[in-house]
C-alpha cells in the first residue's frame, strides 16, 4: 500500500469553451469546463489539467474566471498550461485557484523563467511540459528532440537532458508528451518516457496517443510514469474515469477508487 | 430578528499566495452561521472562533512572513485557546526545526523536526520513490478524534511535499502514511490538529474533515 498512480483527464479550453468535442457534440463548442470538470471530479479523477490554447491576451482573462468557477467547486488539484510566459501569469492562475502551472514553450526559449518562477512559488506548482519527438532512425541508438510549436520547430534539445536540465532548475514535475502519438491512439511513446521517468526524481506524467485503457496501464507500468494524462478517450465517451481505474488495478496498478 | 451570533473561521493569509482553495472549500461545507475570513489582521485572528494555518512553499519564507507579518503571538494565542488547524507547511512551521533551505528555526509547538525524503528515496524493496511526495496516498488513522469523524480509516489524501514531521512525542501522532518509510502526517495535542495532506484538495473526505473542524469544539 502506499501512493496511487493519477489518471488525468485533459480539457483544452478555448476563449473559456472547451474544444475537441465532448460525447460527439459540436466540435467548436464541446461544453462548459465547469460541468466538464465537475463530471470528471464525480467520477474519481485524481486532478484536471486545462490547456488554455486562447489566442489573444484579452480573452485570457476568461480563463482566469474560469479557474475561479471550477476551483470554487471541484476539490481536486488542478493545472493550468498554455501561454504561461511571466511570474505575472503564474500568480494569476495560481491566485485564481489553480495548485499547478504548466510552463512549455517560454521553458525552452528562456530556462532561467523556470528557476524564477519554483524560486518565487515553490517547485510543487511548476510543471514543465516537454513535447518530444524521435529523431533516431531505426537501428541507432534512441534519441528523442524537443520541439516547439505544435511539434514543426526542432530546437536540438536532447530530450532526456533536458527534462534533467529542467528538475535542477526547479520543476516540480514533468508532463512529457510525444509529438510522434500525440492524437494516433496508439500508445504512448513508451521509450522516450522510461528514459525521462528513470533520469529525474520528479513525478513524470505520460501524454500524448492514448486510444485505449491498456495503453494506460502500459505508461506505468513499462514507461514507468507516475500519472498518465489522456482527452479524448473521456470526452468521448469511450471510457468513464472508473473504467480506466479498475482496469489499471486488474493490472496490479495501485490507484485510488 | 435573528441574532444568533455568527462563528467564525479565520484562515491566515501571511502573503504567500493562493487561499482561495483553503477558503472555497471551507465555504462549501459550512453552514449559514459560519463566515469564514481570510485575514493578515492579529485582532481578527484574535476575535475569530477557529484559526486555521495554511502553508505554501518553503519554509524560511513561511516563517519569515510570519514574524513580519506580526502574526506569531496571535498564532500562539490561538493555539493556546482555540480549535486550530494547520495544514502542509503549516504542520511543519509548528515543529521545534525544519531542515529545509539550510535549517530553520519553526515555532515549536511540537517537539521535532521536519526531515527531507531525500532525492535517493526508496522504496520497502529497494525501488526509487519520487520526491516530492506528490499525489493520493493513504493515511492511517492512530487515534481516534472528532477531525476524523466519518472518514474511512486508510482514506487516500492529496499530498505534495519533500519534507516530513518527526514529532519526539508518539502519543502526539494522529495518523500517519506509509511512502518508503512510515511517518506521521497528522498530529493532534488539546484544541491543536495539524496534517501534511491537503484537505481543500482531497475531495469529500478532505471536505469532510473541514466541516469536522467547522464542529469541533477543540476538545481531543
Amino acid at each position: 500500500m502506499g501512493l496511487a498512480k493519477r489518471i488525468i483527464p485533459c480539457l483544452d479550453v478555448d476563449n473559456g469553451r472547451v474544444v475537441k468535442g465532448v460525447q460527439f457534440v459540436d466540435i467548436r463548442d464541446a461544453g462548459d469546463p465547469v460541468e466538464v470538470a465537475k463530471r470528471y471530479n464525480e467520477q474519481g479523477a485524481d486532478e484536471i489539467t486545462f490547456l488554455d490554447i486562447t489566442a489573444s491576451s484579452e480573452d485570457r482573462e476568461t480563463t482566469v474566471h474560469m479557474v475561479e468557477a471550477i476551483a470554487s467547486q471541484v476539490f481536486i488539484p488542478l493545472t493550468v498550461g498554455g501561454g504561461i510566459r511571466t511570474c505575472e501569469d503564474i500568480r494569476r492562475m495560481l491566485n485564481a485557484g489553480a495548485d499547478k502551472v504548466g510552463i512549455n514553450t517560454a521553458a525552452v526559449f528562456n530556462p532561467e523563467f523556470v528557476r524564477e518562477a519554483a524560486q518565487r512559488f515553490g517547485s510543487q506548482c511548476i510543471v514543465v511540459a516537454i513535447d518530444a519527438k524521435k529523431v533516431s532512425a531505426e537501428g541507432e541508438p534512441d534519441k528523442w528532440e524537443i520541439f516547439t510549436h505544435g511539434g514543426r520547430k526542432p530546437t536540438g534539445l536532447d530530450a532526456v537532458e533536458w527534462a534533467k536540465k529542467m528538475v535542477e532548475y526547479g520543476a516540480g514535475e514533468i508532463l512529457l508528451t510525444s509529438m510522434d502519438r500525440d492524437g494516433t491512439k496508439n500508445g504512448f511513446d513508451l521509450g522516450i518516457t522510461r528514459a525521462i521517468s528513470e533520469a529525474v526524481h520528479v513525478p513524470v506524467i505520460a501524454s500524448g496517443g492514448v486510444g485505449n485503457l491498456d495503453h494506460l496501464v502500459d505508461g506505468v507500468i513499462e514507461g514507468k510514469a507516475d500519472a498518465v494524462l489522456a482527452a479524448s478517450i473521456f470526452h468521448f465517451g469511450e471510457y468513464s474515469i472508473q473504467q480506466a481505474k479498475q482496469r489499471m488495478t486488474d493490472a496490479g496498478i495501485e490507484m485510488r477508487l | 430578528m435573528n441574532d444568533m451570533k455568527k462563528s467564525t473561521v479565520a484562515v491566515i493569509d501571511y502573503g504567500m499566495g493562493n487561499l482561495h482553495s483553503v477558503a472555497k472549500a471551507l465555504e462549501h461545507v459550512a453552514d449559514e452561521h459560519t463566515s469564514v475570513i481570510v485575514t493578515s489582521d492579529p485582532a481578527v485572528i484574535d476575535a475569530a472562533d477557529r484559526v486555521l494555518l495554511p502553508g505554501v512553499g518553503a519554509i524560511r519564507d513561511c516563517i519569515g512572513e510570519m514574524y513580519n507579518a506580526g502574526l506569531v503571538p496571535s498564532i500562539r494565542k490561538a493555539m493556546a485557546e482555540k480549535p486550530f488547524l494547520a495544514i502542509c507547511v503549516g504542520i511543519q512551521s509548528l515543529m521545534s526545526h525544519s531542515e529545509e533551505n539550510g535549517g530553520v528555526d519553526c515555532l515549536n509547538h511540537f517537539k521535532g523536526n521536519a526531515l527531507f525524503f531525500g532525492e535517493n528515496h526508496k522504496d520497502h524493496d529497494g525501488g526509487k520513490l519520487k520526491v516530492p511526495h506528490m499525489g493520493w496516498n493513504q493515511v492511517k488513522h492512530t487515534i481516534n478524534h472528532p477531525l476524523w469523524a466519518d472518514i474511512p480509516d486508510s482514506a487516500r489524501f492529496y499530498f505534495v511535499h519533500s519534507f516530513y514531521v518527526v514529532p519526539e512525542n508518539k502519543n502526539e501522532v494522529a495518523g500517519t502514511c506509509d511512502y518508503g518509510l512510515e511517518f506521521c502526517v497528522a498530529l493532534a495535542r488539546d484544541n491543536v490538529f495539524a496534517v501534511q495532506f491537503h484537505p481543500e484538495k482531497s475531495h469529500k473526505d478532505g471536505l469532510q474533515l473541514y466541516k469536522n473542524f467547522l464542529q469541533w469544539d477543540g476538545k481531543p
